[in-house]
């Protein structure tokens, strides 16, 4: 099957390329690329795609499907629904399941899980421990040689630097990075949101900032020794962006991420106690989100990514020291980066692009995330202007833990292709 | 002035003027508690629960006895008995216990927020008796028309809150109260005991007590829960007597007509010593004493106020 895409704005960053050309997909690649791709051949489809932006298929490298475990909150199969209808192609999931993802029968159920749902994508990352205990180490070759495509304790920061230095290394030996989730369990304690004036005020329990510093700095460290990569998920403090700043800076492998909620909200949000402004890293106070947004403009920042968190409600509608930590974000995180970043001159499309598909692709290694013929036929098209409301009752999550209910967002996915299969057209599921 | 409001959260919420309604109104129910015959039938016929999800003797009794002076039916719950060790939510025990028609909730909970959260699913009234580090509306409310009888204003007074302010509701209650009231406040502890930011509150911070003594008109003493000790805040009870601890000798560098009081529960000998509890700048007992009248006044208005006020009269 061919399908054609006319006339869009062709954004690709892994060749340079923004600009008015048509795509050509023909099965499972892409085929051609350029004004000439109309004449390749005739197309059994045609997508007229003018006014939209047409791009590598989006890539979400930080997402919680809680299968196996707990799929009452999410499966493999509704989270990549929510996925393909947020606008990714794919996503990776982390492995703290129950049980956890690890080793290669856990990579395994997760890979032909997602092969019987053909929704989204799912590039799985395995346990770097043992039941993400921090005591030893998992069958991380094990799990690489099954498709594992990065390594992560995401949840429960390996507080052991002997075992953490450990893992970067064999890490290094299988070539996948180590995604850390770097925050200090010591001067996390028992803190519910970020520490300073608004905890203060709410009498709930801080988490200071340098409980992310010191652990970022202590993992850029241990990669430096290690000569490993390592990507720091969920980055949230001005300190922790310069530290990888200067990491980049001696030459070291170091990338981070950026979620949504951490360049939207403050900590200021809390206030009402709303248990949906609840997650790991914290909410921070305005002078580290205006500092996040800056890295974000000055391209020290390499990733966007949701950390999509499914909650029961029954979990979520609690006191605030009781819920648990995290949010959603599939459903509204192609949409928030466009209308806090793009349409508020923080970043252009093509950084945009290159945040969302491209350096995804690259620091995970997958052969998406770009439009070069031959590549995989994933493709996103969005619309930049397109005005909607999130309404978490219309989520395809099975969750609804978002605190963004209610936002008048500017930019939405139109059209998803996966594989050379239309799963999401003119903003509607099609499977 | 009337009182509007449906809820008393926290004192951050309420205005000058509102703090001021809420004294005022305590003055004819601490007349009633003089009297031979402690009991008006303000609140015949209302039923109130005393939701506790922590342990307390004086704020339930306080809270108890102003809810049976004012004639109306209580009960206590505690956590202990309550369906929460079973496992059931705070909202599910709200929502039943609602179905049983009360009209009023008091509720004290560990959690900071719990009270705002039932406040936000209940249609009834609801009254924060304490919750997490966050606030204890009517102990401010106590401590501050305590002070008023006594000193005669709250304006221009300089007030200091010692000891555990990082853990301590009743300081950020104050702190709110007292500042919206015209006095100054200070607080003083050790460094690992004072949060960050709490001077955006309204307060000065300190960790010389020797200093701040001299200055003060007022000088409260907060409860060091032992517990602090295994969370390495201070090395032993004994270095934080030598170091915040009021005995004698501290307050001879303090004013002659300095006022000492306490939330309670005393640990004698740690963060105050039985002299000066005891002592005669001490109003601890009079803090207990106006606890009932206040929490009659706040009951008394959060139901309306108007239907039987001629009855406290």
């Amino acid at each position: 099957m061919k399908i054609l895409i006319k006339g869009g704005r062709v954004i690709d960053p892994s060749q340079d390329l923004d600009g008015a050309a048509d795509l050509l997909l023909d099965g499972g690649a892409i085929a051609a690329l350029g004004p000439d791709a109309a004449a390749a051949g005739t197309a059994d489809t045609v997508i007229e795609a003018r006014g939209l932006v047409v791009a590598p298929g989006l890539i979400d490298m930080h997402v919680h499907l809680r299968e196996p475990g707990r799929e009452d909150e999410e499966t493999i199969a509704s989270g990549t629904r929510a996925a393909v209808a947020g606008g990714f192609t794919a996503v990776a999931s982390m492995p703290n399941t129950e049980p956890v993802t690890e080793g290669e029968e856990g990579v395994k159920f997760v890979v032909a899980k997602a092969c019987d749902a053909a929704l989204a994508r799912v590039h799985p990352i395995a346990a770097v421990t043992a039941g993400l205990r921090g005591e030893m180490l998992a069958e991380i070759g094990a799990a690489a040689a099954a498709g594992a495509v990065g390594l992560s304790d995401d949840g429960s920061p390996i507080a052991n630097s002997g075992l953490a230095r450990r893992a970067l290394e064999y890490a290094r030996m299988l070539d996948r990075p180590v995604i850390s989730h770097s925050e200090d369990p010591g001067l996390v304690g028992r803190g519910v949101m970020n520490e300073g004036r608004v905890s203060t005020r709410l009498g709930l329990r801080g988490i200071p900032n340098e409980s992310e510093d010191v652990a970022v700095a202590r993992d850029i460290a241990l990669a430096r020794l290690a000569r490993a990569r390592l990507h720091v998920a969920h980055i949230s403090t001005a300190r922790s962006l310069e530290l990888v700043a200067e990491a980049k800076r001696l030459g070291a492998a170091v990338t981070c991420e950026a979620t949504p909620h951490h360049f939207a909200l403050t900590d200021e949000a809390v206030a009402s106690y709303g248990t949906n402004t609840k997650m790991k890293p914290p909410l921070r106070a305005e002078p580290d989100v205006a500092a996040l947004r800056h890295a974000l403009r000055t391209g020290q920042v390499d990733a966007i990514a949701s950390d999509h968190a499914p909650h029961s409600q029954e979990e979520k509608d609690q006191e605030f020291d009781v819920a648990p930590f995290g949010i959603i974000g599939l459903e509204t995180s192609l949409g928030l980066a466009l209308t806090e970043l793009y349409h508020k001159q923080v970043i252009t499309l093509v950084d945009l692009v290159r945040l969302m598909s491209t350096n995804p692709a690259l620091i995970l290694g997958l052969r998406s995330g770009t439009l070069r013929p031959g590549a995989p036929a994933d493709v996103t098209i969005f619309d930049p202007g397109r005005d909607w409301t999130v309404d978490p009752a219309a989520f395809l999550s099975i969750s609804r833990n978002t605190p963004f209910s209610g936002w008048q967002l500017k930019g939405k996915a139109v059209t998803v292709i996966v594989d050379g299969r239309i799963l999401l057209r003119d903003g509607e599921i099609t499977v | 002035m009337k009182f509007e409001r449906s809820d008393l959260l926290g004192i951050e919420d309420l205005t000058r003027d509102e703090i001021g309604a809420i004294l005022e109104a305590t003055d004819s129910f601490a007349e009633i508690s003089e009297r031979p015959i402690k009991k008006v039938p303000v609140l015949r016929g209302l039923t109130v629960v005393n939701l506790f999800f922590e342990p307390s003797t004086r704020t339930r009794t306080s809270f108890e006895l102003a809810e049976k002076r004012l004639s109306a039916d209580m009960v206590n719950i505690a956590a202990s008995t309550s369906a929460t060790v079973k496992g059931e939510t705070l909202k599910d025990t709200a929502r039943n216990i609602e179905a049983m028609s009360i009209d009023m909730l008091v509720v004290r909970h560990s959690a900071s927020g719990a009270p705002r959260f039932l406040a936000e699913v209940l249609a009834c009234p609801v009254v924060n008796a304490g919750d997490g580090a966050h606030e204890h509306p009517t102990q401010a409310l106590l401590d501050m028309y305590t002070v008023r009888k006594k000193v005669g204003k709250l304006d221009g007074l300089h007030v200091g809150i010692v000891g555990d302010i990082l853990h301590s509701r009743v300081a950020r209650s104050n702190i709110w109260g007292f500042t919206k009231m015209g006095a100054r406040v200070t607080v003083c502890g050790p460094a690992t005991l004072i949060p960050p930011g709490i001077e955006t509150l309204g307060a000065a911070v300190t960790t010389d007590l020797d200093g701040l003594i001299p200055e003060l008109d007022i000088l409260m003493l907060l409860r060091i829960q032992t517990e602090r000790l295994s969370q390495c805040f201070f090395p032993s009870l004994r270095e934080y007597a030598e170091i915040f601890g009021v005995d004698s000798a501290r307050m001879a560098r303090a004013r002659k007509d300095v006022i000492v009081m306490h939330p309670g529960p005393l640990n004698r000998g740690v963060e105050i010593t039985p002299d000066v509890a005891d002592g005669p700048n001490s109003v601890i007992l009079e803090q207990v004493k106006y606890g009932v009248a206040v929490r009659m006044a706040v009951l008394y208005l959060l139901s309306g106020g108007e239907r039987t006020s001629e009855d406290t009269h």
